[in-house]
């Protein structure tokens, strides 16, 4: 063992620790730690990989179900999808480095994820994602988004992923801390699941993939440290994608999984060598022995310190039967890329390292997992949220009823992101049975009648107002616009993006979103099978909204059944499921024609929001409805609109129920108020008997309020009109408006 | 008959062409790993879509160098039908079996929509089953799809016919509101001078089932299945030898 030495103060604060974090090293160790084990412990105890300030509250999450194959922990999470396969899935941030170089920050978010997946033995088919940024008016707030949709096209039509969906919103707190939360779906076999552990005394250990160089030495710790003006001399620390290298990888772990040499496989994330070594002797309970030198260099004069910390992307760590070393070694050959022997599985429990024979770092494996540091970190109400939450409404709105529709529609969360999702290709494979846009994402499995349906969902400035609730609300949008596909939501994974967590509030937030999600999920029935936590999401002492994203995964036995959000023909009858009350608290409403973040964000009844689901699920199984589509941002008269675009033209006549409010803001609540729990649903007329009665036996709230197609959204309130304008009109200021401003810049 | 689907590191289309030969026609079809050198009785090639070998120099450019392609290049020679779809097309064009080369969409972005083409020429094994200015609705994802050409080759591919599909409107009227990429006169396809070398933007592939939002696509594989049925664009039997494809060095999975 070479060089413990007693590190000084600045050294130390240089890795991230504090004085008890070192001794609690030196204790771990029985000694002082040499200079590369000073930076293994710095990254693996990083909040990024450590989770010590989020762990006592995600223990409480539900994690587990009839259906669950693998909750948190592994490399992402399965659930059974029946015929013997299973849905592979997680969500993850990439927020730091997509602020520091958008591109190959967003690009090398997408690559993690996958490798993520296809880690598990699971053949990654669908991407979704959730960004959030800026006011798009800030010009380099354009440039942060464009570079930031560029790289996930970049990376992920290269590799040939489809990018079916995702959802983004746009808020002044994210314009130096943009959030770049990835989904990545793939299907395994069920029982072929593949994990990331190392076990068997002197199986061999594998370094497949692109050379380590010095790129994104200490990532881990950057994404667990806040942004000041100096961030973006931290550009070194992003890493640059090679999807063209991942596509090699992929195809060529799965070939390798399909023999059954293999025994764990692992990708470098963040963190890299280190973590990925440590992480698959702890699960195993094993102990691994690696010599750096045998490490394929980039570089020359790399220390062993550099390439264990690198996080360069695009590796794997794989453990292989001793014996079938050549087996291999020959698939990876055929993909062209050398699969390096670095090591060996140990029995002795020790992560141990070594430069040509010398070592240069002993840590026992659960030291650097298992035990590291846990805090429960002090809570307090923000002060903020007593002003915020009180909202006193003006006398009367400040616009009329349709011009405020009109500005919803143009408003770039609720706008047609097709200028962002034509830059995928979410065609590719053949899968998508539900474009981006049009509902859900929804993909097919071949071989199966089956389809899934994907939702990411999170609206930031409800959980500002009320973390819990708009915890909540995360958790039942994604799960009812899954169900408005049709699909039985089986699944959830989440991505926690936070600001500083060790101020109290912040933390308060957490500790509220978390528990949010858990009530949501236990009275949804949806299991979390993992997720990541991203915090310290602050510019120059600023935090982000608390912004908790929900990703869920829904199961359709027929392929056939699935729903979107189109009308899809004149004299069809009009359902709103749901009821609507006086709640605009929080509402893009409020935001765009008041210039106001207030209130209390809509109220979940939960019992409710779950048997509106089950409605759906029912309906569509048995072809009751022709399309269902949420109401969310923008309210009813947002969610009419929507359902009559994209389908040339079909319009809607209706007439939507009164609500109790103030005269002068009776019809505003009407249309733009965000009640959850409210679905608008199109139906033949001989089947909408049949749907009233089930909805009327599940206690759902059904009322016919009118019929599809005049080529106008007509909407009119007790009898009385309210909205009259055309459909290609309403659709031209939707569709074009994201665009604009992309538009102005380049003019 | 038998497709074979040549499949280079970075094609990812190749699974796509492969599914609606075998699944939505019921024909036969093998994946033909790029480092093989016999396409072992194949009827028809496709050259699938995707980043060959990551395109980061021109598309297709290092990908004409694989082995396999000295096999496409006899097979195209003795008359076989080739199709080269998106990235396929690039490596046609790389390759020479095709004249004119791609640039950068003029929006510099990824495009990844339906469009609509209108067919220009029906006497090509992919054409033959279409009627004269069909048009199809099919979806386009490239980045570089934007087809240039000198003036003189332009000339000769008027003359000669060889333009097979333009970008239309729904009602197949050609114009520049239509034309997704910059395409030098809206070209989306072109074929050889043989007819039997046919190479386009668009993805027919994926517009073989409706549930996929369009069936239109379909017609191309169904006019070489006519077009193998009827014998023409055969390939002698010295060049096909016979023989079942195997999978060892394919990548199925």
């Amino acid at each position: 063992m070479s060089a413990p030495q007693k590190h000084d103060r600045a050294t130390i604060e240089r890795h991230g620790l504090n004085d008890e974090e070192y001794q609690r090293i030196v204790k771990s160790l029985g000694r002082e730690p040499s200079l590369t084990e000073l930076g293994i412990f710095s990254v693996m105890w990083s909040e990024h990989c450590s989770y010590k300030s989020s762990r006592v509250h995600l223990r409480n999450l539900p994690t587990t179900g009839p259906r669950v194959l693998q909750g948190p922990g592994e490399n992402a999470g399965a659930v059974d999808i029946g015929d013997g396969l299973a849905a592979v899935f997680k969500i993850e941030s990439h927020n730091h480095p997509s602020f520091i170089e958008p591109y190959q920050g967003a690009a090398t978010g997408v690559g993690g994820i996958i490798r993520d997946i296809f880690t598990m033995g699971a053949r990654p088919i669908a991407l979704m994602n959730s960004l959030r940024f800026g006011e798009l008016d800030d010009p380099r707030v354009r440039r942060n988004m464009e570079g930031v949709v560029a790289g996930i096209a970049g990376y992920g039509n290269s590799i040939g992923i489809p990018t079916v969906g995702g959802e983004i919103a746009f808020e002044e707190c994210y314009t130096g801390n943009p959030l770049v939360n990835v989904f990545c779906l793939g299907i395994a076999k069920a029982d072929e699941i593949i994990k990331g552990v190392a076990k068997g005394t002197g199986n061999p250990v594998y370094y497949v993939g692109s050379k380590t160089g010095r790129d994104g030495i200490h990532g881990a710790t950057m994404a667990s440290a806040e942004f000041d003006e100096n961030s973006a001399e931290k550009r070194p620390a992003v890493q640059v994608g090679d999807p063209f290298m991942e596509k090699l990888l992929l195809e060529a772990c799965l070939e390798v999984m399909k023999t059954d040499a293999l025994i764990g496989i692992q990708d470098m994330g963040a963190a890299g060598l280190t973590c990925s070594t440590c992480e698959m002797g702890s699960r195993g309970g094993a102990g691994i022995d690696i010599d750096v030198a045998h490490v394929p260099q980039r570089e020359t004069g790399m220390t062993a310190y550099e390439i264990m910390l690198s996080e360069s992307q695009e590796r794997m760590l794989l453990v292989v039967k001793r014996g079938r070393e050549r087996e291999v070694e020959e698939i990876f050959e055929k993909w062209d890329l050398h699969a390096a022997h670095i090591g060996e599985v140990t029995d002795d429990g020790l992560m141990r390292v070594r430069d040509r024979g010398t070592v240069v770092a002993e840590i026992p494996t659960g030291a650097l997992t298992d035990d590291a540091p846990v805090y429960t970190r002090p809570m307090s109400t923000p002060p903020y949220l007593s002003d915020v939450q009180a909202l006193s409404l003006p006398e009367k709105p400040a616009s009329a009823d349709v011009d405020a529709l009109r500005a919803l529609l143009a408003s770039p969360a609720i706008a047609s992101k097709h200028w962002v999702y034509r830059q995928y290709d979410h065609m590719v494979r053949t899968n998508t049975l539900v474009l981006p846009g049009m509902g859900a994402g929804v993909v097919r499995v071949k071989g199966t009648n089956r389809a899934l349906a994907l939702s990411v969902d999170g609206n930031g400035r409800y959980s500002y107002l009320d973390p819990y609730r708009g915890a909540i609300l995360a958790v039942v949008e994604a799960a009812r616009n899954v169900a408005c596909a049709g699909a039985e939501p089986i699944g959830a994974t989440n991505c926690l993006n936070f600001g500083n967590p060790e101020r109290p509030e912040i933390m308060w937030q957490f500790g509220k979103a978390v528990e949010g999600i858990t009530a949501a999920c236990q009275a949804l029935d949806i299991p979390i099978t993992g997720g990541n936590v991203s915090l310290y999401n602050e510019t120059d002492g600023k935090a982000i909204y608390p912004t908790p994203v929900l990703g869920v995964v829904g199961l359709i036995e027929d392929a056939s059944k699935v729903l979107g959000r189109c009308f899809k023909s004149s004299g069809d009858a009009i359902v709103l499921l749901g009821e609507t009350r006086h709640e605009l608290g929080g509402s893009e409403y409020l935001k765009v024609t008041q210039r106001l973040t207030a209130g209390m964000p809509p109220d979940v009844d939960l019992k409710a929001e779950r048997a509106l689901q089950q409605l759906l699920v029912a309906s569509a199984r048995e072809e009751l409805l022709l399309s269902a589509h949420d109401c969310a941002e923008g309210g009813l008269a947002v969610t009419l609109s929507e359902c009559a675009f994209g389908t040339g033209g079909v319009g809607l006549r209706v007439d939507v129920p009164a609500v109790d409010a103030p005269a002068a803001w009776a019809s505003v609540a009407a249309l733009f108020s965000e009640t959850a729990s409210r679905v608008v649903v199109s139906v033949p007329r001989e089947k909408l008997g049949a749907l009233l009665d089930r909805a009327r036996a599940l206690g759902v709230p059904a009322r016919e309020i009118g019929a599809t197609g005049t080529g106008r959204i007509s909407v009119s309130i007790n009898g009385q009109g309210v909205i009259d304008i055309g459909v290609h009109e309403a659709e031209a200021i939707w569709d074009g408006a994201l665009e604009e401003y992309f538009k102005q810049r380049a003019a | 008959m038998r497709f074979a689907v040549i499949v280079f590191p970075g094609s990812n289309c190749d699974h796509d062409a492969h599914h609606a030969a075998k699944e939505v026609l019921g024909q036969e079809a093998e994946f033909v790993w790029h480092k093989e050198t016999d396409l072992r009785g194949a009827d028809a090639v496709i050259l699938p879509g995707g980043f060959s070998h990551g395109d980061y120099l021109r598309t297709g450019a290092i990908a004409r160098f694989s082995p396999v392609m000295d096999a496409v290049k006899k097979f195209a020679a003795a008359g076989g039908p080739v199709l080269g779809i998106c990235n396929g097309f690039q490596i046609l064009l790389e390759a020479g079996l095709l004249p004119g080369a791609m640039l950068r969409n003029r929006g510099l972005k990824f495009r990844c929509e339906h469009v609509h083409v209108r067919v220009e020429q029906t006497d090509t094994p992919f054409t033959l089953a279409c009627r004269q200015h069909q048009v199809l609705r099919m979806p386009i994802a490239h980045g570089e799809g934007n087809y240039f050409t000198t003036p003189d080759e332009l000339r000769k591919l008027e003359q000669n016919r060889q333009i097979v599909f333009r970008y239309a409107d729904a009602q197949g009227e050609v114009s520049d509101e239509a034309n997704p990429n910059g395409s030098i006169q809206s070209i989306a396809g072109i074929c050889s001078e043989q007819r039997n070398v046919v190479g386009l933007m668009p993805h027919p592939e994926r517009a073989c089932e409706l549930s996929l939002g369009s069936a239109d696509g379909l017609v191309m594989f169904e006019s070489v299945v006519k077009a193998h049925a009827a014998g023409l664009f055969a390939v002698a039997a010295s060049v096909a030898k016979a023989g079942a494809l195997t999978a060892a060095g394919s990548a199925s999975s």
